[in-house]
């Protein structure tokens, strides 16, 4: 927090209760045994017959980017909603800076920011105009507002843009803007609801680099996303999510262990030597190879997909054997459930699945 | 702050309120983005405001030359204080529209999870849609004059004409409120834009109640538009095109509690849809 305390935004009041509470949990922040900025255990919450919530546990450490991974109706977006207090829950306890998310939802909004799933900002005001509105509401006087406004536009690249109408951004410079009205009041923690999704890859880019920014500040920051690219990229630990509830959770590098490794897809030339070159692949790698017929190609799991990309050259090169592609992916979501939930056939009990493999 | 260069603006430090919550504060600066709304896009308005005079023109002078008003009367001095009843009516959609779009678009969702009042949304968007129908309202008095109307009773009379015409708007703010909230699919707002045709129109706003059809004039009557329009006109010193019954002698009256019954009905279950958005 040293930033702050010399930064010219970091204005003092004296007498002010809001601004003591908020330098408490700050103490508490900065402590020598940080408590988690997040705590959530055994949430429920259901509509109509579906089960959204359904015994979710989460606890996000303060100062870390918390990656919440899953695929559409995972429950994440559900999940969001209830920790920022915009849905109520049927069951569990879930609490922010300390306080209770249930008996206190006033004092949780103080202490948190929301970019939600919608470019909830207002199309026909200019970016300045919403920023200014959201930080007026937040709490600020005009002149203080007017002043974080045009930091923040600063601080998010929005500068040059900021007199022109909402409805004439781009992707990512929207998004931009959603988060920089999120940071008016400096939140214990950030909620990002799939920042990038619907962003092309310049736009990707940008947030991506914004999020980054907020984390570097030492802002917490839960973020969901259906990419693993993206978790990996900016978490710093990942819950995955499946059927309302976290079914494996660690930091990338545990995750992608537990996962397996990288992908290599080799596709063949001559769909008629497919078996050779498979029995090729899998000899140079030492790993189980899977074949499709239908696109010729030979798949491999490997830990080290550089090492292994380039053993994989070298033997199908001496066995002449022609390449059309040869590619270089990480597993897809696809795979990472499909391998948090095996071997357990049925779906509706990742928990079992996950025991069972954790068992080996 | 492992990371190299934390941004001095977004690591800035808490403490930086220095307002606490305030309905009223929030109330005002919510609806001061519909303000905004005016001045960066002026075509919504200005369409709105001059559907409104193009109706005056229509029926003052299209069809006025047709109606006569009984109890003697001119036409224009009749259908000027409806038509101010009718736009108050047509403000419904508005609200409605406005309502359902932010909620639709996650504005609401922001504003909702932001410290504060959980009254500030409903307060600007009624403090907005006021502004507007006294906009509206200045409007059609303005274009009512040009073309003839004339108020011929005291500024006593006329300030309660025009407070009974705002009493009947901001009823209707709580079931526009209510409606936008509670269906905010496209079907649902044309279905009232649709729908506040019929209801204007069985009223007493374009043609006296005693013109019609017995059973229809009963309703034309019973219409909480026929009462403000009615009031407004007596307080306005126009021709009422009431004779006789009731309403000839207690049109202020129905005017008054017409509205307080709709408040008393919408304004609870606009708070409860407001509070069903949790669910």
């Amino acid at each position: 927090m040293g930033a702050s305390l010399h930064s010219p935004y970091a204005v003092r009041f004296k007498n002010n209760p809001v601004q003591r509470t908020l330098k408490e949990s700050d103490t508490q922040k900065s402590g020598s045994n940080p408590s988690p900025t997040l705590e959530a255990a055994g949430l429920r919450k259901h509509y109509g017959r579906t089960q959204a919530l359904d015994g979710f546990d989460l606890t996000v450490a303060a100062g870390t980017v918390h990656g919440l991974l899953g695929p559409n109706g995972a429950g994440k977006t559900t999940a969001v909603r209830c920790l920022t207090t915009l849905t109520e829950l049927d069951e569990g306890t879930a609490t922010i800076a300390g306080l209770a998310v249930r008996r206190r939802p006033r004092a949780v909004r103080e202490r948190i920011g929301l970019v939600g799933q919608f470019h909830a900002v207002d199309e026909a005001l200019t970016a300045r105009q919403n920023l200014t509105l959201f930080a007026r509401l937040s709490g600020l006087s005009k002149p203080k507002a007017v002043q974080r406004s045009e930091a923040l536009l600063e601080a998010f690249a929005l500068a040059d843009a900021a007199t022109r109408a909402v409805s004439g951004f781009s992707g990512g410079m929207r998004r931009r803007l959603d988060i920089a009205a999120s940071l008016v009041l400096t939140p214990a923690i950030l909620f990002l609801d799939e920042p990038t999704t619907g962003l092309d890859p310049r736009g990707r880019a940008t947030v991506w680099q914004a999020v980054r920014e907020v984390a570097a500040a030492g802002t917490t920051v839960l973020l969901t996303t259906q990419y693993l690219d993206e978790a990996d990229q900016l978490a710093d630990r990942i819950s995955v999510m499946d059927h309302g509830r976290v079914i494996a959770e660690g930091t990338p590098a545990e995750l992608k262990r537990r996962i397996g490794g990288d992908r290599v897809d080799a596709a063949l030339a001559d769909g008629g030597r497919l078996a050779e070159a498979a029995r090729v692949v899998g000899d140079a790698t030492g790993a189980e190879t899977s074949v499709d017929r239908d696109t010729r190609t030979i798949t491999v799991e490997v830990a080290d997909g550089g090492k292994a990309l380039t053993s994989i050259v070298r033997a199908l090169d001496a066995a002449s054997l022609e390449v059309d592609d040869l590619a270089l992916r990480r597993p897809t979501l696809d795979e990472v459930f499909l391998h948090l939930t095996a071997p357990a056939e049925d779906r509706d009990t990742p928990r079992t699945a996950l025991t069972s493999e954790e068992a080996r | 702050m492992t990371t190299t260069h934390p941004h001095p603006v977004i690591a800035a430090a808490p403490g930086l309120r220095d307002r606490r919550s305030n309905a009223l504060r929030e109330g005002w600066l919510i609806a001061g983005r519909d303000l905004l709304h005016w001045v960066r896009e002026p075509w919504g308005l200005v369409f709105g405001l001059a559907f409104n005079l193009m109706l005056i023109l229509m029926f003052g002078f299209l069809f006025g030359g047709a109606i006569e008003v009984p109890g003697g009367g001119d036409y224009i001095s009749y259908l000027l204080p409806g038509m101010f009843a009718l736009a108050m009516l047509f403000g419904l959609e508005g609200t409605m529209t406005a309502m359902a779009e932010d909620a639709k678009r996650g504005i609401t969702d922001r504003f909702r999870s932001l410290p504060i009042s959980s009254t500030s949304v409903a307060l600007g968007r009624a403090i907005a849609d006021l502004a507007n129908s006294v906009l509206g309202l200045a409007v059609l008095m303005v274009g009512g004059l040009l073309i003839g109307w004339r108020p011929t009773t005291g500024p006593a009379e006329i300030a309660l004409g025009v407070l009974l015409l705002l009493w009947l708007r901001f009823s209707l703010l709580w079931l526009g409120i209510f409606l936008g909230l509670r269906f905010r699919g496209a079907g649902a707002t044309t279905a009232v834009q649709v729908l506040v045709w019929p209801i204007g129109f069985l009223s007493t706003v374009f043609v006296s109640a005693e013109t019609m059809p017995g059973w229809l004039g009963v309703i034309a009557s019973w219409n909480p538009v026929s009462a403000t329009a009615t009031a407004a006109r007596e307080l306005f010193g126009n021709p009422t095109g009431v004779t006789s019954g009731w309403l000839a002698e207690h049109a202020v009256l129905a005017a008054s509690v017409w509205p307080l019954a709709i408040t008393l009905v919408f304004l609870p279950l606009a708070a409860t849809a407001y509070r069903r958005l949790r669910r």
